[in-house]
């Protein structure tokens, strides 16, 4: 089917300002058929159902908008931690800035790098999960990340990794516009944690594959905060083998537009997969998690916990679906969407979903938004609590849910300060 | 140690006095009761003093120790030594037991300009005062209120008044929902509390409270007044006989 007219137009204005980066063989073909599904589908616009709900211009525009720099002194997340830490400055690798690749029971490679030689586990999945997630809705800012990603890192677990690895994202220009790929195998009985924070750039477009093989684990918690202007869109596959592990946690605090998407298989029985987002936003925030899991597999369980604290005119948006396929019996699945809107001009905008073939399944879905509990406050305050300090009592009792899918106690309660310190930050 | 001087309260939202001129005393170390019919104006009355909202004073004055309070926000108060045990105890899904208490306990300590307790110290506090009341530790670990049964959430409420130390003890139908063991429980950690520098006000409907938390002047309250007070035979007599003598009598 021929693309509308002004799609066309969109899509050929940002083609024409891009160029593939030189790869080796393997990689230049999967940018090249990358390349040919975006056009094929061409960049969203507000006339796309999936994109309803959030604008996307700012994400298509040929120039990535300008975004001021973080001027807060906000200490960076993860640092104190013992990690392999990974940078990156605006979207390029920073070799002298981070930590020596080598770690036990890990592979490390540049993207650049691992293109150039004949790397299979890498091979088969750049790119790869990304071509999967365009049935039914056509994800294309995934497919324009695969074709014209200009750095990122492969990464292999062999074993239990004795450290997270920390993919750490500066923004240092305000008109940056990055482009990031990576690619994940956990292979049989390993584990890896991945750990994300940092802005990135002024506009940043990240995917990251991740397959984990039988029996593997993967953790992942990200923070996308500080900048009050950045935008991002960012993807996240997921295929999980047998009786393998998948959970990831993120923190949106600030930034004009967030897109995350997620798209999540379960092909292996017994597989469990858990997706949680705590996002806070004061005044110019718009905060989109799509996320889409599927069940492929028999007794796999799926959660999806999605809070949203808004304010002062921002906006918070979720579209997610649980599907499962005929056969995919024993399904436990559970996805939540919950809102706290600290004021009258900030907007919750939900779309939650299922699609059920199997007759033996447990799926609950649930979307509220509401205001501030005045029972409770005054509870709080008649027993002496300061009205602010009540408030942010009940709006981290509200986001609890999101932040126990954090397994890591340390981390949970480095995320459970940093929101205190938000909260206190934008009271009235 | 709580003076009210002709208490006049309406609804906010709608024109609706509901207190029309209370009157009360309470004397450090002393306990008074107050009962009455349903709708006399009880809860209200221990709501305005707490500092809710939704109720506006149109004339009249309350004073804890001299000081106005009508003035004050409700941790103001609380941190000046008022504390209302609720009829109904608020659930807090989220927020752990301990994390509101030692919330609440710091915070009235820095509004007074005391220091904050220790993790160590708050921890050795509580432990004491929740054995005494027979709250176990997974009472204090679960969020506030969230799945505790009617007499856990009384026992909850003494508890937190245990460690608040409040000068002012008001105590709103405390009694409901209880079985005669709660009762007694609740009591014993009430009558704990009593001492010469700290004044109680119980509310109930029923006499049987007044049992165990020994009055020493009860009021009858009707129509958003206090239109009899006597000693603890007043109780008695309600008990027996019901409030329409009573009010007959005085109206």
């Amino acid at each position: 089917m021929a693309l509308p007219q002004a799609k066309l137009d969109t899509t050929e204005a940002r083609l024409a300002a891009l160029s593939l980066p030189e790869s080796g063989a393997w990689a230049s073909e999967a940018r090249g058929s990358a390349l040919e599904r975006l056009k094929s589908m061409g960049l969203p616009g507000r006339r796309d159902e999936y994109w309803r709900f959030t604008a996307p211009d700012t994400l298509n525009a040929v120039d990535a908008p300008e975004a001021a720099l973080f001027d807060g002194d906000d200490n960076p997340a993860f640092c104190d931690l013992d990690r392999l830490c990974i940078v990156f400055r605006d979207g390029v690798f920073d070799a002298e800035a981070s930590d020596d690749l080598a770690l036990e029971g890990v592979e490390v490679l540049r993207l650049a790098e691992a293109t150039g030689q004949d790397i299979h586990w890498a091979k088969d999945l750049y790119g790869v999960l990304e071509a999967r997630a365009h049935d039914p809705v056509p994800r294309p800012f995934a497919a324009l990340n695969t074709a014209f990603a200009t750095d990122g890192v492969v990464i292999r677990a062999t074993g239990k990794v004795s450290k997270p690895i920390h993919l750490r994202y500066l923004h240092e220009k305000t008109d940056s516009d990055a482009i990031l790929h990576f690619v994940v195998r956990v292979e049989k009985d390993a584990d890896l944690t991945i750990l994300e924070g940092g802005p990135a750039a002024a506009r940043f477009n990240k995917c990251m594959e991740v397959d984990i093989a039988d029996g593997g684990a993967f953790h992942h918690v990200r923070l996308q905060g500080r900048d009050h202007e950045r935008r991002a869109v960012t993807h996240l596959f997921a295929r999980l083998g047998e009786a393998s592990t998948f959970k990831s946690f993120t923190l949106t605090a600030n930034g004009r537009l967030t897109r995350n998407e997620a798209f999540i298989e379960l092909t292996g029985n017994d597989a469990v997969a858990h997706i949680a987002g705590a996002a806070v936003g004061d005044g110019d925030f718009h905060h989109d998690d799509t996320v889409f899991v599927t069940h492929d597999a028999v007794n796999c369980e799926s959660r999806q916990v999605f809070k949203k604290v808004l304010k002062n005119g921002a906006v918070g948006t979720f579209q997610g679906k649980i599907l499962v396929k005929a056969g995919a019996q024993k399904t436990d699945g559970y996805q939540i969407s919950q809102s706290l809107l600290l004021d009258e001009d900030a907007q919750f905008l939900a779309k939650p979903e299922l699609e059920i073939y199997a007759d033996d399944v447990a799926c609950s879905h649930g979307s509220t938004s509401g205001a501030i509990d005045e029972e409770a406050l005054f509870y709080l305050r008649s027993r002496g609590v300061p009205d602010a300090d009540a408030k942010d009592l009940l709006v981290l009792a509200f986001l609890a849910e999101a932040i126990e899918e954090i397994e890591d106690d340390d981390i949970a309660d480095d995320i459970r300060d940093r929101l205190e310190g938000w909260l206190s930050r934008h009271r009235a | 140690m709580l003076k009210i001087k002709n208490l006049h309260v309406k609804l906010e939202e709608e024109d609706k006095a509901i207190l029309k001129g209370v009157d009360l005393d309470v004397p450090a170390g002393k306990v008074h009761a107050i009962m009455g019919p349903n709708g006399s104006g009880k809860s209200t009355l221990s709501y305005v003093l707490s500092g809710r909202d939704g109720y506006e004073v149109t004339d009249g004055e309350v004073a804890l120790e001299g000081e106005d309070i009508l003035e004050l926000e409700p941790e103001e108060r609380a941190a000046a030594g008022l504390f209302l045990a609720f009829q109904y105890p608020v659930e807090i899904p989220g927020v752990g037991n301990m994390t509101f208490l030692r919330t609440a306990l710091n915070a009235q300590r820095t509004a007074r300009g005391e220091e904050e307790l220790s993790a160590a110290d708050f921890l050795k506090l509580i432990r004491e005062k929740a054995a005494s009341l027979k709250i176990d530790a997974d009472m204090l670990k679960r969020p506030v209120n969230v799945g505790f049964s009617g007499g856990e959430k009384k026992r909850n409420e003494i508890l937190q008044m245990a460690m608040l130390e409040p000068k002012m003890c008001i105590l709103d139908e405390t009694d409901s929902g209880l079985d005669v063991d709660a009762m007694r429980l609740v009591a014993d950690g009430v009558n704990a509390l009593r001492d010469a520098g700290r004044a109680f006000l119980v509310i109930t409907h029923y006499q049987r409270l007044l049992d165990h938390i020994e009055p020493d002047v009860v009021h009858i309250m009707a129509d958003g007044r206090i239109v009899k007070s006597g000693g603890p035979e007043l109780a008695l007599e309600v008990e027996n006989n019901g409030y329409a003598d009573i009010l007959a009598e005085v109206a």
